[in-house]
């Protein structure tokens, strides 16, 4: 397993530069991304635009400003052309509060994923189930901005049951971590759980159907042994690799929509911003951080499914 | 003779389905008795394997009706609670399926899904019903099952996958076994090692046996009388000389007709019964071989009753309005048991 991880940590480090590369290129070759102009501003010169050229190396080979920019990566010294920002302070600033919304949503659409999946699964086709699915359809396609300012507008503006947006770091005050964070987790919730639920209830209905199953009732066991231990065992193994890859690429930066909506400056709005103005090294710093999340939960993964299904053997 | 250990009488076993209701099993009656291997043969969709299911309870479902009786020992199987079928289950009643390749969990050890078996029904520490699983690895022929314990069926072969399902079905002592097909996903030198694993274990425990299979060479090598199903329906039981020296029914005559026998001359074309088994949900009036049976006459209509035709034998019983006299005359086909000729 030691091997298998070191393996997976180099095999990072590739995938780190290819993306990386593929980043700067895409920048490089994009209209309007001239960093120039968003450095000096729209009102300068033609003089002080060439000083700027030559200072930032912009008149570099390619390969040249790759290399400065990913030495600056590497040691921590990004910064944004636009708003003279440290890409790696502001990505340490959002970090808490996107762990926080990531973390406490992650249980919430697992546990509810989990408990709906299964209660549609063992009422297939009953009225439980067909209420389930109907729910479970609804949450997977609420779009998560129109959700998230619903809820914003009634709960609220119209009636004051929880603050109005915004992040307080769970040292400061947990009261107030927590009051700010239900409407996100609920609202970034609320898609996985309609995901999941139809994932597990699907898998459970085929691992049902499987020929072991038929032997575990065979063998005089309960049927809630037979659901629990024999059923639910292997219907859970896709749930945790897809869980696994959710957290990561939401902890990544995927819950920019979730973030933005509730002003809780966490990564994934710092993302949307770093897009929006066009500005290079907050889009590469937090690529690349988005990807190395990816990645690293992807090998974590590989992980505990050889762990849960004893035929995966990590090729060593 | 002593008392049936089993008894199942007028088996009815139907499902509803989007297309109709299937009438699978179409009032099976036999009975199995104490230390006997009993064969149920026929081709596949018969009803053969929803019958043995159903004596194990494991046809119930929202979908299933079931009528009937299935007595073992006094109590009726079809009519237990779910809580009481646990019990019996394994316990008395225990059952090999058809492919040890899927018959296993994956995810488990072997020896830790026999030792769940035993600790389901016994009060007994873990160390004990351990000990007792590796003894029961060791009676079915599994070398070094102390080791093997701890394998994952993946790590199995095939054999020893069917082998360590016989050693689960066994560790209880039941009174009865039921294997579906247990040779039919093996190869051939495996098969044989299989058969006569069970054979032993019937010699030596007095273990009574039910071996479904589609395979007449199975029936020939181990049983020691065999129900023909057909469409749901039991239209032949006997002895095993019974079936294979004097069969009464014109479909088992197609099933022995379309054997190859290595003691026999080879035939041009493997000769076959004409046509395809008739639909479960809306099966033909009166006997369900008659639209394949070139025999067929006009009392074919009215459902013949399975009942011994023949008055010097009371055992064998069949389900044909044909005299025996007129069977055993047209049953002859170039010169052996047959119920066409080979096509040319």
């Amino acid at each position: 397993m030691a091997r298998f991880a070191a393996r997976r940590l180099v095999n990072m480090v590739f995938v780190l530069i290819a993306i990386s590369i593929i980043t700067f290129l895409i920048f490089y070759k994009i209209p309007g991304g001239d960093p120039v102009l968003r450095i000096a501003g729209r009102a300068s010169n033609e003089t002080t635009r060439a000083q700027i050229r030559e200072d930032y190396g912009f008149n570099d080979p390619v390969y040249v400003q790759y290399g400065e920019l990913m030495k600056k990566t590497v040691s921590g010294d990004l910064i944004s052309y636009s708003n003279r920002v440290n890409v790696r302070e502001e990505l340490v600033r959002g970090l808490p509060a996107t762990l926080s919304l990531v973390i406490g949503s992650a249980v919430i659409w697992l546990f509810f994923g989990v408990l709906f999946g299964v209660l549609s699964a063992v009422y297939a086709g009953r009225w439980p189930d067909r209420v389930i699915t109907i729910l479970a359809m609804i949450g997977i396609s609420l779009p998560v901005f129109w959700l998230g300012a619903l809820l914003l507008y009634y709960l609220t503006f119209k009636v004051s049951l929880f603050p109005a947006g915004g992040y307080v770091p769970l040292t400061e005050d947990p009261a107030g971590w927590f009051s700010h964070l239900i409407l996100p987790w609920f609202t970034l919730s609320i898609l996985f759980i309609g995901f999941y639920t139809r994932l597990l209830r699907s898998n459970m209905l085929d691992v049902m159907n499987e020929d072991y199953v038929r032997t575990a009732r065979a063998k005089g066991l309960s049927e809630r042994r037979v659901l629990g231990r024999h059923v639910m065992r292997n219907a859970l193994i896709p749930i945790v690799t897809l869980f696994g890859l959710d957290v990561g690429a939401a902890i990544g930066g995927g819950a920019i929509l979730t973030e933005s909506v509730y002003d809780l400056q966490g990564i994934g709005q710092y993302v949307a911003d770093s897009v929006g103005s066009l500005d290079l090294p907050p889009i590469m710093g937090t690529t690349l951080y988005a990807a190395f999340f990816i990645v690293l939960f992807s090998a974590i993964v590989d992980i505990l499914y050889a762990r849960l299904d004893p035929r995966v053997r990590l090729n060593q | 003779m002593s008392a049936p250990l089993l008894d199942v009488s007028d088996l009815r076993v139907s499902f509803a389905t989007e297309e109709g209701v299937v009438k699978a099993v179409d009032g099976v009656s036999f009975d199995l008795r104490a230390g006997e291997i009993l064969a149920i043969v026929g081709e596949s969709g018969c009803g053969k394997s929803v019958t043995a299911l159903t004596v194990m309870g494991l046809s119930r479902g929202p979908n299933a009706t079931i009528e009937g009786s299935a007595m073992l020992s006094g109590v009726d199987l079809v009519t237990m609670d779910d809580e009481a079928l646990h019990k019996v289950r394994a316990e008395r009643v225990a059952m090999v399926f058809q492919d040890p390749m899927t018959a296993l969990n994956p995810v488990y050890k072997v020896g830790d899904q026999i030792v769940e078996q035993i600790r389901a029904h016994e009060d007994i520490s873990k160390e004990a019903a351990r000990a007792r699983a590796i003894e029961a690895l060791r009676s079915v022929g599994i070398p070094n099952p102390g080791r093997r314990y701890d394998h994952y069926p993946h790590e199995f072969s095939g054999g020893m996958r069917q082998r360590a399902m016989i050693a689960l079905a066994l560790s209880l002592e039941p009174e009865v076994l039921i294997a579906d097909e247990p040779t039919t996903a093996l190869d051939v030198t495996i098969q044989a090692q299989i058969l006569s694993l069970i054979e032993r274990l019937n010699r030596d425990r007095g273990l009574a046996v039910i071996l479904i299979t589609h395979d007449l060479g199975v029936v020939a090598e181990v049983a020691d009388r065999a129900l023909v199903m057909y469409a749901g329906r039991v239209v032949e039981e006997g002895t095993l000389d019974d079936i294979f020296y004097d069969p009464q029914h014109p479909y088992t005559w197609g099933l022995l007709g379309s054997l190859t026998r290595i003691d026999q001359p080879r035939p041009r074309r493997l000769p076959l019964i004409p046509g395809a088994p008739p639909s479960l949900i809306s099966p033909p009036q009166g006997c369900h071989f008659r639209p394949r049976c070139p025999h067929a006459f006009t009392k074919c209509p009215t459902t013949p009753p399975l009942e011994a035709r023949l008055p010097d034998n009371p055992g064998h019983r069949d389900r044909c309005w044909l005299d025996s006299e007129t069977k055993r005359a047209r049953r002859v086909v170039e010169d052996r048991i047959g119920l066409v000729a080979s096509a040319e």
